[in-house]
């Protein structure tokens, strides 16, 4: 008999169009639903049908929002599966296997191995279609789901369907609930979790939606776009939403039109976004330049993935900090934000709005693959904290767009609002607007400009401390990782080592060199092959970091490896 | 009628003297005039090359964008605020080489402005080298065995989009190029108006005169709303017609099919966010 307590990962491995992703949602929202915490993220391959694609579910009775090396329950789906997935498979894997779909050479090679009729099962309802429903089924029933529960949610699931497609997927998941229940009554398996009941009525949002929605709380009425993995969710979040809330959606003829569209739309009063990955954003770079030298606002999502040009297109990478950074020629201010939790990324997309408007300059959202496409339910989103602060003025007859100021800041005016006009120029330009080549007219427009960073760096957002006050070693994250670190650092069980994560990655809070000086040792932890924030750290403070884990491959850190990394890193020069 | 709200002044302008761009600028703001439009009604959405300079030399608000970008931000700026009128005026080489794929999409999405084409079909600010409209043969700097492309032919690539309003002017013409103007501007949907300019310094071949011997007006009797016509026209060669090829005046324009617009008029910048509504979105992620 095989026992589960506690925290279990979950893994279902098949090929693209084998209805794993509808499983994850099924799952996760059921179990949640059923007092669960639930974290999910997925691998997946750019194809549409075939190949090897996995899903992650910790079903948990305490909070959990990281991925795992390990897996406890695995469900695969294709010949192919076991293989993908082999070296996550340890003694204490249970495998619950169609043995006439796995290889019979992999089914030697296991040695927790349930042999479920997955095939035969489904070929009987109508097709391997089906698998997916028993395999939703199967997981309910062994976390011991209301049989009902199980098929209202079906039911609501696949309505409005036709009746015959939602009737076999409720029939499906039936079946597959049933083998559960003769493997637990069987005492083949048997899973204890606590469950908490505050559970149920929590959020369960994923990484694309809590961006979406805290560009809705900062006011966002205008969104243009050019699809590209992994950054899509967004703009499809937001036209899914765009009646409700008064958007503009549009899709770009190409990510250098969906940009100069935006920038269109902040000068007209909106408050616009692009979403895009690096190849995309590489097209945007020339009106990024515009956007510093029209001082206009604009807040730019960009969701990682590995590059360079189409890299790994569905991978995940924190590659393009340096790209962010230094895109746009010419020299200007801006602002990078990197999420590490879903709630931060309502937040800092919601305060990007409010940033871009306050300093007229591009507001970046870096997320990435893994961040995206990465679920887990919270308690509560703080919607109102800010609220959305809009800097446009009325302006009067005698308006100029580019006032010289002592901060920098020229008000906001935008055309039909006032008396005034509204000039911008992507040329030198002075204080009207107009074109010139006043060569002490450009000096002072670069101090202008340049000048704003004083202020953005001073109220920059700070970084998150996570440890002792007496720390000794100091882990240095930024973004995504955010979960990962502190679950791996929480496992390392020593108390003198802290977490100091970077939501603002760029201008960096001032109190950081303090952070920093304070350690007698630091490590960087960063999801690519040349360290760019440590080394934008090294730049900004002047504190050199030798120590750095660094992923590449086009998954996120697991928990187990940053454990083992940060170890040997310690035990080196302990 | 006196065109003193757009006037500028004593100011100093870039182009060459003898610049087919004073006329389209003369034209254009009588054209304004007439149209009864105001200066802070008006934006001027304009990329780079001299004829991107126009909206410097008037009165009004001026979005001077990247070079081939001016209609992207034109379309944007019209959803954003219908109460505006919006032009995007560029060169040749900006709106059909730099800009060729906006100037595809923005015709298919139908905003309703006014995108006014200098084509002197050549690139004058960088000196001299072919444009997209230059005609085949043509010796340039880079060229220098001459042009061996065919030119881009806007007006038949326009019609073939089913726009909303194609026409093509003559900067040598006052009145008929201010007329036209003055219809483009007063059209409801995309109103494009390609007007043939001189280059007097870096195009030697397609003066004054070579304009006034090669172009000739489309008859009273032309049929502007039969598509098949205007097509057959604007293909011809030898003779380039000028006047209104083409109008598919009903088509829906882009801010008409913009949900935002179904039931309330306001601009995006009048609007509030529905908090309730935010806290309902979020809510429903609560029973997923």
């Amino acid at each position: 008999m095989v026992k589960k307590t506690g925290d279990i990962s979950i893994v279902l491995c098949g090929e693209a169009g084998h209805g794993i992703q509808t499983v994850e949602q099924i799952i996760t929202g059921l179990l949640k639903r059923s007092g669960f915490h639930i974290f999910a993220t997925k691998e997946y391959m750019s194809r549409v049908r075939g190949g090897s694609n996995s899903t992650q579910i910790r079903v948990s009775s305490v909070r959990v929002s990281s991925l795992l090396n390990r897996i406890d329950i695995l469900i695969p789906l294709s010949s192919t599966a076991l293989e993908h997935v082999k070296k996550r498979i340890s003694k204490e894997t249970v495998i619950l296997a169609d043995k006439t779909i796995i290889s019979v050479q992999d089914s030697k090679n296991v040695p927790n191995l349930i042999d479920i009729p997955f095939s035969d099962t489904a070929s009987e309802i109508g097709g391997s279609i089906y698998m997916n429903s028993i395999s939703t089924g199967l997981i309910a029933g062994l976390f011991k789901v209301g049989a009902d529960d199980l098929d209202r949610y079906m039911e609501q699931f696949f309505s409005p369907g036709d009746t015959t497609t939602v009737d076999k997927n409720r029939n499906a998941a039936q079946k597959g609930y049933d083998i559960a229940q003769n493997l637990v009554h069987s005492g083949k398996i048997n899973i204890d979790i606590q469950r908490d009941a505050d559970v149920r009525g929590e959020i369960m949002i994923n990484g694309a939606e809590a961006v979406g929605i805290g560009a809705i709380a900062g006011g966002c009425n205008f969104i243009s776009s050019y699809p590209m993995s992994p950054s899509t969710a967004v703009l499809t979040f937001l036209s899914r939403n765009a009646r409700d809330f008064n958007i503009i959606a549009e899709q770009a003829e190409d990510e250098i039109s969906a940009i100069n569209m935006a920038l269109g739309a902040w000068y007209a009063g909106a408050r616009a976004m692009v979403t895009t990955s690096g190849g995309g954003f590489a097209l945007m770079e020339e009106a990024v330049g515009l956007t510093g030298m029209i001082e206009s606002p604009m807040v730019i999502h960009i969701a990682q993935r590995p590059g360079p040009a189409t890299g790994l297109p569905t991978r995940t990478e924190q590659g393009d900090l340096q790209l962010a950074l230094y895109s746009g020629h010419g020299e200007f201010p801006r602002i990078i934000l990197a999420p590490g939790k879903l709630e931060d990324a309502v937040d800092l997309t919601h305060q990007a709005f409010n940033l871009a408007d306050r300093y007229q300059v591009p507001v970046f959202i870096l997320t990435d693959q893994y961040f995206m496409d990465s679920y887990y339910n919270v308690p509560t989103l703080n919607l109102s904290k800010t609220g959305i602060i809009n800097y446009i003025e009325k302006t009067d007859r005698d308006y100029k767009r580019y006032r010289l100021t002592s901060n920098g800041i020229s008000p906001r005016g935008i055309p039909g609002y006032g008396e005034g006009l509204v000039l911008v120029d992507s040329d030198e330009h002075d204080e009207e607007g107009h074109i010139t080549e006043d060569l002490d007219m450009r000096v002072a427009m670069v101090d202008k400009r340049l000048s704003k960073l004083k202020e953005m760096t001073a109220k920059a957002i700070p970084p998150e401390f996570v440890g002792n006050n007496d720390y000794k070693v100091l882990i240095i994250g930024w973004g995504s990782t955010f979960h990962v670190i502190r679950e791996a650092v929480g496992n390392l069980g020593r108390d003198d080592v802290a977490l100091l994560h970077f939501k603002q990655v760029y201008p960096v809070h001032p109190d950081t060199v303090k952070y920093l000086k304070k350690a007698e040792r630091t490590i960087v932890i960063e999801g690519n092959a040349t360290c760019q924030f440590g080394r934008l750290l090294n730049l900004t403070t002047g504190v050199d970091i030798r120590d750095r884990i660094l992923k590449y491959s086009g998954i996120q850190f697991t928990v187990e490896e940053l454990v083992n990394s940060m170890k040997t890193i310690l035990d080196r020069e302990g | 009628m006196g065109t003193e709200l757009f006037d500028m002044g004593d100011i100093d302008i870039a182009w060459c003297p003898g610049c087919g761009n004073f006329g389209i600028l003369k034209a254009l703001k009588e054209a304004l005039v007439e149209t009864d439009i105001h200066p802070e009604q008006l934006v001027i959405v304009s990329g780079i090359g001299q004829a991107a300079k126009i909206p410097h030399y008037l009165k009004t608000n001026v979005f001077n964008g990247l070079h081939g970008r001016a209609l992207p931000p034109a379309t944007a700026i019209k959803a954003a605020n219908p109460f505006l009128t919006v032009i995007a005026e560029s060169g040749d080489g900006d709106m059909y080489g730099e800009g060729g794929n906006h100037f595809i999409h923005a015709i298919r999405r139908n905003p309703d402005i006014t995108n006014i084409i200098h084509n002197n079909m050549v690139y004058g600010l960088t000196k001299g080298q072919a444009s997209p409209t230059s005609q085949a043969g043509f010796v340039t700097p880079v060229q220098v065995d001459g042009s061996h492309s065919d030119p881009f032919n806007p007006i038949a690539v326009a019609i073939a989009l089913d726009a909303s309003f194609v026409a093509r002017a003559f900067a040598g013409d006052h009145e008929q190029l201010k007329e036209i103007i003055k219809k483009a501007l007063s059209h409801r949907g995309y109103a494009m108006v390609d007007i043939l300019q001189p280059c007097v310094t870096f195009n030697k071949v397609n003066t004054y005169k070579w304009f006034q011997d090669h172009t000739y007006y489309l008859e009273d009797s032309h049929d502007p709303f039969d598509r098949v016509e205007a097509f057959r026209r604007a293909i011809e060669k030898d003779r380039l017609p000028l006047g209104i090829f083409y109008m598919h005046p009903d088509k829906p324009t882009f801010d008409e099919t913009l949900p935002v617009y179904r039931r309330d008029a306001a601009p995006l910048f009048r609007r509030e966010l529905d908090k309730e509504k935010l806290i309902g979105l979020v809510d429903a992620k609560r029973f997923r």
